[in-house]
């Protein structure tokens, strides 16, 4: 017990003391899961614009796909992308992005991306099919119609983009697989919070699970207040 | 008078089902046409066809002589609007709502201002700008649809059955709008019905559809003056009975209808037959009327319809009549429900159908 209230004791001193060490692994985490959520809303979107608008032989295929991958553990897919990242044997090897943050981007933006397919596509399906009518009858391209009908569903989204951000910060098996946790180049919150620990570091490992927790209400916090605004 | 759309030979299936069945129909530039059908005879998807939403199974559409194709119809589409029976708005404020069909249009900012503000004022909205839509009432969300339709300046606007969610209240107010709308701008207008009143009141024409074909197309005098069969299998409800016919001596024949009610008409008929006799035929009044009418009963008032302009009466004279008065007349004989009161009409105007 004395070591959690030391623990923490001292977590609040390396958090409000400014550490740069604390500090740079939680910019990290920002920009790596940050840069995750852009790429897989931008890739994500459009993917749930075609699920939730068109209708296509082996629609149901594709959204039981995603809705699968929802479920995937990291670690898992960590393993997958370091095979595919490996620089000897792997396809996209020569790229040498293995132990980079890039390839935690890439990785992380993969992994969520069921959650943005999946949720969006739910979200633009609930839409009123005659919203879509309207914006036509009041003269919207088809172009203009689906960015009408994204913001119509735009609380879905936002909640959609919410959850994938919070699942990119907070996962460990593709950062650390294909991250490599390298202290001060790879290593994010998760993957510093796991090697602090095991370094038995435990003031460290509260501080930076207490950003972490903090990041993860504030981010939910805020989407929460935008949405409430919105209605 | 020029044409501002046509449909030829408009055939529309959904699955086994024929919505639309070989419809013809012509738009004319500056009139308000009533599509008059009961539920489920095809008046909406003609509508979604006419506003280019839809694309027929078969047949041609034109609008403003150019034969509707993919490739021109979203550049037509922008011409003419339609307003949902079912009141359809954007997660936005009034605004914004209102905006959207000039900011598509990329209208200069100055003008989308200007064109909102006078649409909203013309629907009586103006102040509302800033009130999330979703959160006003059912009337004031249909005149926020109306404002919309109106600030584009459309040359068609296409209603589907605009006011049958309201209060006969708003119901008027929009109606009003309507015939303002054609009567200012010069909007062709086609209004999508299952009410009688309304596609008497409203319209230059009036088309009755039934089973998705267009059956009949006429001014309302030429449809309502000679009830025919399609209007009769729907709007049968009101004064439309099924009575015992005998030809009198004097050339007139005597329709006994139940409870000791006969109408007298000049139609030559006789045995089981059916008869309407249009509201507007019907003159009401407190004291009996010496008058060479051959049809005269008293009775009472049981119901009253406030139709905006025009109060709806059903009086009881043994069988319950449907009158239409004007509020004025309403108003200056000071009627209430249960008051007596006289319906006087012509043989002449008593149809066997």
């Amino acid at each position: 017990m004395n070591q959690i209230i030391d623990g923490l004791v001292r977590a609040l001193q390396l958090i409000f003391s400014g550490n740069p060490g604390v500090y740079d692994i939680t910019l990290r985490s920002l920009a790596i899961s940050g840069a995750a959520t852009l790429m897989a809303l931008l890739w994500g979107t459009p993917m749930a614009l075609i699920l939730g608008l068109k209708n296509f032989r082996g629609k149901f295929l594709i959204k039981g796909f995603f809705n699968t991958m929802l479920g995937i553990p990291t670690v898992t897919l960590g393993l997958i992308l370091f095979l595919f990242f490996e620089k000897e044997t792997g396809i996209a090897g020569f790229l040498h992005l293995l132990y980079t943050p890039t390839a935690i981007v890439i990785g992380a933006a993969i992994l969520i991306t069921p959650i943005i397919v999946s949720f969006a596509t739910s979200a633009i399906e609930a839409v009123d099919p005659q919203v879509i009518s309207l914006a036509q009858t009041l003269g919207a391209s088809e172009s203009t119609t689906s960015v009408t009908v994204l913001k119509e569903a735009s609380s879905g989204i936002l909640l959609a983009g919410t959850a994938c951000f919070n699942r990119a910060i907070a996962e460990l098996g593709v950062a650390l697989m294909v991250g490599g946790n390298i202290a001060g180049f790879t290593d994010v919150l998760t993957t510093a919070i796991s090697r602090e620990t095991q370094r038995n570091n435990i003031d460290i490992a509260i501080a930076l699970s207490m950003i972490l927790l903090a990041l993860v209400f504030g981010v939910t916090i805020t989407m929460n207040f935008l949405q409430r605004r919105r209605k | 008078m020029t044409n501002i759309a046509e449909l030829k030979h408009i055939t529309r299936t959904f699955g086994e089902v024929k919505a639309v069945n070989d419809a013809n129909l012509e738009i004319r530039q500056g009139e308000i046409l009533a599509l008059l059908g009961p539920s489920g005879s095809g008046k909406t998807t003609l509508l979604k066809i006419m506003a280019l939403l839809e694309p027929p199974t078969s047949g041609e559409v034109y609008f403003c002589s150019e034969k509707v194709n993919e490739k021109n119809v979203e550049r037509l589409r922008k011409e003419c609007t339609m307003i949902f029976q079912k009141t359809t708005v954007f997660n936005a404020n009034v605004f914004d709502n209102v905006a959207y069909g000039l900011r598509v249009r990329k209208a200069p900012k100055e003008r989308i201002q200007n064109e909102v503000t006078q649409a909203l004022k013309l629907v009586g909205l103006d102040g509302f700008e800033n009130r999330r839509t979703r959160k006003l009432s059912g009337g004031e969300q249909q005149r926020v649809a109306i404002a919309r339709a109106f600030a584009i300046n459309t040359r068609l606007l296409l209603l589907d059955e605009p006011t049958a969610n309201l209060d006969p209240k708003n119901a008027a107010i929009i109606e009003g709008m309507i015939a303002e709308a054609n009567r200012e701008k010069g909007t062709t207008v086609v209004i999508a019905t299952h009410n009688m009143f309304q596609a008497e009141k409203i319209p230059t024409r009036i088309a009755l559809m039934g089973n998705g074909r267009i059956n009949e197309a006429g001014t309302p005098t030429e449809i309502f003056g000679k009830l025919s069969k399609t209007l009769a299998s729907f709007a049968a409800v009101e004064n439309t009975f099924t009575g015992n016919a005998k030809k009198a001596a004097n050339g007139m024949t005597f329709i006994d209808i139940g409870n000791e009610v006969q109408l007298k008409t000049t139609a030559q008929s006789e045995g089981c037959v059916n008869v309407f006799v249009a509201p507007a035929d019907i003159i009401l009044s407190r004291d009996r009327l010496e008058s060479s009418a051959r049809n005269i009963f008293k009775g009472r008032i049981i119901e009253i319809s406030d139709l905006g302009t025009l109060v709806k009466l059903r009086v009881d004279v043994g069988k319950p009549f449907v009158v239409q008065i004007t509020k004025c007349s309403f108003d200056d004989m000071g009627l209430n429900i249960n008051a007596e009161v006289f319906l006087t009409f012509k043989a002449s105007n008593v149809q066997v159908i």
